[in-house]
């Protein structure tokens, strides 16, 4: 069950995993993700599905390494089993002929956003994708993102690579050639989903993001995952984790994301210097 | 030698031994220890083994209950055990978290006179008894029926079906969203009331039965009702349990450090988060803890709260103790604990500092006034009566939604105005043919000996549905 068939490096502590999960597989759509859990004593966190094969009966997971749990699962190699999955959860994005469709990606959101770009292509869109890092060696999926969009923008912070600046630069930068936008996707970090939706409010262009709260079931019980949309409480596990970004209350989405920060990072340091851990705990920051 | 009934009635009702509160309230151990062989048998003398027992129609279940306690009094315990499997497959659960005093105990003749006989905890002796002596039977396997039963959920529910099915000659699938079975027995209960051990030996039993378990299989999205009634399932029991958790609908609901019971509870039983950072799950350690409710989740919050090293822990509930739904032994246990209850008592907003986080809980006194449609006292707010609590977090427990997975992805499958599926209600059968359902997909919150009931009368109109 769950074993890993392939692992492949994306970038400097981000690695592609591709997964046997034959049920999951079938089922899967994109826009979906999959709750696991690495060990007896792990978290469970939510991973998007970034792409699966029914025929194979495996679904890929795209893991960059933040915390504890990523970091383990980047420690994992092929032959390997992920003690739990579970999925697809969550609700499909929602995929139709739009006509020019916008898809952003930000830095690992690319992995996400990538079988939504490939799906709304095949359905007939002109899929302009415009995906962009921090720098050229942590840009990921670029061929899979060439052959997935119509036209392709690359973007990174430091100018190593493609246009200098962030995605919403070269957004822009679209939009300035006259670009007539039916419809946008972002995923990525919340900064840069909030920054998309800056710029597509004014213009009237239907934007939608996905959301990745805390969760901890992630099948509708626990809660953990409510987002205010819309002025209302939505649940990101079963209402999402598509929403519509417009309507996305970020203050509190950023404040929430922020809960466990401190409870992360003595997790990570007792995971990357178990011996000298319990002397430092609660002194704070660990660098 | 026989006792006379009037010697019966002279002995006083014996008091289960418990952990000291001040030193429980700092460990997550189990509060109760248990009756010893000499008090079991001693209370268990206390029945007078009515002719026509009135405690039997207060079980949702049906057992025998003379019957077993009559095997404690002789000291046949493993015989007692197997009295009680004949109608419960989960018995040292039921014992420690049943309300008996709202069901079996209330009709028990000795309560007109005095204290009813602890029935309760009689049920956990024996079934405690059963497995630490290493003596749970196994009934052999009945002649396959050839039918297939798919159960969605291994909470209380779908354990009893599963269970009872089992032992009629099905073969049973369970299937659990979690990574671990039990339902709300494992992400709800507490350690120091339900045992992970006790919970897992049940769980145990119901598989050794002859149904299977597999976890990490969410219906409704994996696969749906009807793909498994197109892969060959003959029949399916729905028993999805609690769904997403309501709110009050307040300003400050969504501030860090507020958490749904569901969440809370969790985090520290499933994910063991009280064992952080041995475990990898964080949770947030409050200092001045406020927990929304009156229920038995609401005490299951409060006391977990306190064990997380809370200096104050508040119960805050907007009518009075009369009217709180939770079991008498879970209120007594909180206050001696040092619960503090703050009644007649309704928040009214959550307030929080300019980093997100909870710093107090404006709250509204109240008084009570004619009864409501529940036939409890409406509350009414005083007016003017604005207080502020200081907490660092808040626990809402106040009732759960329906579960939308699988009513949403089932056609035809006809759910009230809440989501709660509907079923008729002496078989647990859905608008759905061979379809059925119970737990709190469909009472909406209810406790786990109903759920069982649910189980177990789906059980018996299935194995109808199947052989007619």
């Amino acid at each position: 069950m769950n074993l890993i068939l392939e692992k492949r490096e994306l970038a400097p502590q981000a690695c592609l995993f591709v997964v046997k999960a034959p049920r999951i597989a079938r089922k899967a759509r994109p826009g979906q993700f999959i709750i696991l859990r690495p060990d007896e004593r792990g978290e469970r966190i939510p991973l998007t599905i970034a792409d699966s094969n029914p025929e194979r009966g495996t679904i890929t997971l795209v893991v960059q390494e933040v915390g504890k749990t990523t970091a383990r699962l980047g420690r994992m190699q092929k032959g390997e089993s992920i003690l739990d999955l579970v999925g697809p959860l969550g609700q499909p994005s929602h995929l139709e002929k739009f006509g020019t469709v916008v898809c952003l990606g930000g830095g690992f959101g690319i992995a996400a956003i990538h079988p939504i770009a490939k799906a709304l292509r095949e359905l007939g869109n002109w899929v302009i994708s415009i995906i962009g890092a921090r720098k050229k060696e942590l840009l990921i999926m670029e061929e899979e993102m060439r052959l997935a969009s119509s036209r392709l923008l690359i973007a990174t912070d430091d100018g190593s690579y493609g246009r200098p600046g962030f995605v919403t630069d070269a957004f822009k930068d679209l939009l300035e050639e006259g670009i007539q936008t039916d419809y946008c996707i972002a995923i990525g970090p919340v900064p840069m989903m909030r920054a998309v939706c800056k710029i597509t409010e004014p213009l009237e262009i239907k934007t939608v993001v996905s959301l990745n709260p805390i969760m901890v079931d992630g099948t509708g019980m626990c809660g953990a995952c409510r987002v205010t949309v819309g002025g209302k409480t939505r649940f990101a596990c079963v209402d999402g984790p598509d929403f519509d970004g417009h309507q996305v209350n970020w203050d509190e989405l950023v404040k929430r994301q922020g809960i466990y920060l401190e409870a992360e990072k003595l997790a990570m340091e007792m995971f990357l210097h178990p011996e000298g851990a319990c002397h430092r705990r609660g002194e704070g920051d660990a660098h | 030698m026989p006792i006379d009934t009037k010697e019966r009635l002279k002995i006083p009702r014996q008091k289960m031994p418990e952990q000291d509160p001040r030193a429980r309230a700092t460990n997550f151990e189990q509060v109760n220890y248990g009756f010893t062989l000499e008090l079991a048998q001693l209370e268990a003398s206390r029945c007078i083994q009515c002719k026509k027992p009135t405690c039997i129609p207060g079980c949702p279940v049906g057992i025998d209950i003379p019957g077993f306690i009559k095997l404690i009094e002789v000291g046949d315990f493993i015989g007692a055990a197997r009295k009680l499997k004949e109608k419960n497959c989960l018995p040292a659960i039921c014992g420690r978290v049943c309300p008996q005093e709202i069901q079996c105990e209330t009709p028990c003749v000795l309560s007109k006179k005095g204290r009813s006989v602890a029935i309760g905890h009689l049920e956990r002796f024996a079934a405690d008894y059963e497995r630490e002596q290493g003596e749970v039977l196994i009934p052999p396997r009945p002649k396959p029926s050839g039918k297939m039963v798919a159960v969605v959920g291994s909470g209380p529910a779908g354990l009893t079906a599963a269970g009872e099915l089992a032992k009629m000659g099905h073969e049973v699938t369970i299937f659990e969203a979690l990574h671990k079975p039990g339902g709300v027995l494992i992400y709800g209960i507490p350690e120091f009331r339900l045992p992970k051990a006790v919970l897992m030996a049940e769980v145990d039993y119901v598989r050794q039965l002859g149904a299977e378990i597999e976890c990490n299989a969410v219906i409704g999205k994996r696969e749906t009702v009807d793909e498994l009634l197109a892969s060959g399932y003959d029949a399916i029991f729905l028993g999805t349990g609690a769904g997403l958790p309501n709110f009050m609908g307040i300003p400050g609901e969504n501030l860090n450090g507020v958490y749904s019971a569901n969440e809370f509870l969790t985090r520290s039983n499933l994910m063991k988060a009280y064992l952080f950072p041995e475990y990898d799950t964080p949770i947030v350690r409050g200092k001045n803890v406020a927990v929304i409710g009156g229920g038995d989740t609401a005490m299951d919050a409060v006391r977990t709260a306190k064990r997380l090293g809370a200096k104050n822990a508040y119960i805050v509930y907007r009518r009075s103790r009369e009217e709180m739904p939770a079991r008498d032994e879970e209120i007594h246990h909180a206050e001696e604990e040092g619960i503090e209850f703050r009644l007649l008592t309704l928040p009214k907003r959550i307030l929080g500092n300019d980093t997100g986080w909870v710093v107090g809980m404006e709250c509204l006194q109240m008084k009570l006034g004619e009864p409501d449609e529940s036939g409890r006292r409406r509350p009414i707010p005083i007016e003017d009566s604005e207080f502020v609590i200081e907490v660092d977090t808040v626990v809402v427990a106040i009732g759960t939604g329906a579960n939308p997975l699988v009513p949403r992805t089932t056609p035809g499958l006809e759910t009230n105005k809440w989501g709660n599926i509907l079923v008729d209600e002496a078989t647990g059968q859905t608008s759905r043919r061979g379809v059925f359902a119970g737990g709190d997909i469909v009472r909406g919150g209810a406790t786990v000996i109903l759920a069982m009931g649910d189980g177990q009368r789906a059980a018996r109109a299935i194995n109808e549905y199947l052989r007619s």
